[in-house]
């Protein structure tokens, strides 16, 4: 589990991260989103000690980051932002160092070891420098590193950002694979993220919370959610008659490729009068999709509207 | 194992494989035989003993110990594994004894490769073993003492070539301080017995009265004082960074 509390760090007279509260629950992915240089970096440099909060703090597992610093840090594992490694070294090497440091006992080390590089897929690198790595397998070699020591909490700062989009594949197969009875803490600017992988959203935006709900409820706040929208090629949709349906508040032509949008008035479900119409009508649909809602725009609408405050 | 071994073991074999540790012993064994048997004039004196060779190592040093300390906190500054370092559970104490044992052991392998020439003088003669052990001694003492400096330094700044010159700076300085113009220097201006204490703080003085062969209490309890002094240092100033 990570708690923080009333969590704030200045740089002189600027608040990077201000009274942040969050929670992240074991088995929960939280997502940690916000525009580039919102406070998610700094927040995990202070979860994971490598910072000290200007006041508040901040807990792993229960222990208090600034009090018992060792014990959260040994229930920590941590992925930095860019996965920093000691390119001079072999991956082996540096998996070792890390189970040494760890205080990992010989046989368990090595047991969790050949697991990890296992799961990483890291057999074929073993004993290349690390600098001469992929971007992608050095990430993979950072998260080896994060989870070497099996730990109950896991912190990784933006795991997929500058990955190919195979590589940010793998990396969030693994990282579903491991959520389980984990508490997973990502930070991450990628609103495809948030599907892919969380279970509850924090947005931050000038190191203040913003917002803190389920990526649904975050969809439900969009203008798009349970709007229809539809292709029609080739024939005159005629927007009086949707507009007429007494559900419909607006429609939408994409002017680019003539998608139609329709948006439902407030609490009503308008995908069966729609459909019913334009098969009254005769109109060839190609095809015809009910909109969860769309996280960009609701980011766009939290973090601007802040913008605008501060 | 402790994680002050693991950093050990992690720092010592990021120098050999890099060119670091090889270009370093090879300079050091160079210069060391050449100041040796050129500018100290080893055989012309005809005496049997290695004075020649240890009077020489202040200067040795202090362009070579800073080139060694110089990356141990500025490199994992500026390649950001000092994020990851300090995330792993140890105290900064701990990591900081660790990266300087390491590069201590380092200078010592240095110091032991220069045996041809002990052999050298024993061959030529019968010298005493004693003054040359403590010599010895004595030499690595100092060789850590300017080590805590430049890891201190190295904590100080991002920059490898800020911390190397500042680290020379700061040692020019103390082995200096003891030399008789120096002092002169200081006696119009201070009392007498704060240019006594001045003089105490010479590295050159310590080392000198290492190399005669006693090694006195005062003496090891100078340069042991020195490594802890300038490594809480900084410890110190590694907490201020991460503090706000």
């Amino acid at each position: 589990m990570i708690e923080t509390e009333q969590l704030t760090r200045r740089y002189g007279n600027l608040t990077a991260v201000d009274a942040l509260t969050i929670r992240a629950e074991p088995g929960q992915v939280l997502g940690l989103l916000g525009p580039n240089g919102a406070g998610k970096t700094t927040a995990m440099r202070m979860i994971a000690g490598f910072l000290e909060p200007s006041s508040g703090t901040a807990r792993v597992c229960g222990h208090d980051v600034r009090k018992e610093p060792l014990q959260a840090k040994r229930a920590l594992g941590y992925l930095p932002e860019g996965a920093p490694s000691y390119g001079e070294l072999t991956v082996r090497e540096f998996l070792t160092f890390i189970i040494r440091i760890r205080g990992l006992r010989h046989d368990a080390g090595y047991r969790r070891f050949e697991e990890v590089v296992a799961r990483l897929q890291l057999e074929s690198v073993l004993d290349q420098c690390i600098d001469t790595l992929s971007k992608g397998l050095r990430r993979r070699v950072g998260l080896a590193q994060a989870i070497l020591h099996n730990p109950p909490v896991l912190m990784l700062d933006e795991p997929t950002d500058g990955l190919d989009p195979n590589q940010k594949h793998t990396v969030r197969q693994l990282i579903d694979a491991m959520a389980r009875e984990r508490t997973i803490l990502i930070s991450t600017h990628l609103l495809e993220e948030v599907h892919a992988l969380c279970n509850r959203v924090v947005i931050i935006a000038n190191g203040r919370l913003l917002a803190d709900a389920t990526p649904a409820e975050l969809e439900a706040r969009s203008r798009y959610h349970g709007a229809v929208s539809f292709s029609a090629p080739g024939s005159g949709v005629s927007q009086e008659m949707l507009g007429r349906l007494p559900q419909v508040a607006s429609i939408e032509v994409d002017p680019l490729d003539g998608r139609i949008t329709v948006f439902p008035r407030a609490g009503e479900r308008i995908l069966e009068p729609v459909e019913t119409l334009l098969r009254q009508q005769g109109l060839e649909v190609s095809e015809i999709q009910l909109e969860r809602g769309r996280l960009d725009e609701v980011f766009r609408n939290i973090t601007t509207s802040a913008e605008g405050r501060a | 194992m402790s994680p002050v071994a693991a950093v050990v073991r992690r720092e010592l074999r990021s120098y050999f494989v890099t060119p670091v540790a090889y270009v370093f012993l090879v300079i050091f064994l160079v210069l060391a035989g050449i100041l040796t048997f050129y500018a100290g004039d080893f055989y012309q004196r005809g005496q049997a003993d290695l004075q020649p060779f240890f009077v020489m190592h202040p200067w040795l040093y202090l362009v070579l110990v800073p080139a060694v300390s110089m990356r141990m906190w500025a490199e994992e500054a500026k390649g950001g594994t000092l994020e990851l370092l300090l995330s792993l559970p140890l105290t900064l104490a701990q990591a900081m004894l660790g990266k300087f044992f390491a590069a201590w052991l380092f200078i010592g392998l240095a110091l032991l490769l220069t045996f041809p020439i002990w052999i050298t003088v024993n061959y030529l003669g019968s010298p005493d073993n004693g003054v040359i052990l403590a010599s010895y001694v004595g030499s690595w003492l100092m060789a850590g003492a300017f080590l805590a400096i430049g890891a201190c330094l190295s904590a100080v700044t991002q920059s490898q070539v800020v911390a190397f010159v500042l680290t020379v700076v700061v040692c020019f300085l103390l082995i200096l301080v003891g030399q008789p113009q120096v002092l002169e220097f200081f006696q119009g201006a201070l009392p007498r017995r704060l240019v006594n204490a001045v003089a105490h703080l010479s590295m050159l003085r310590h080392f000198e009265a290492i190399s005669r062969g006693v090694l006195d209490l005062r003496d090891l309890v100078y340069f042991l004082l020195s490594m802890a002094s300038w490594l809480t240092a900084g410890v110190l100033v590694l907490d201020l960074k991460r503090t706000p």
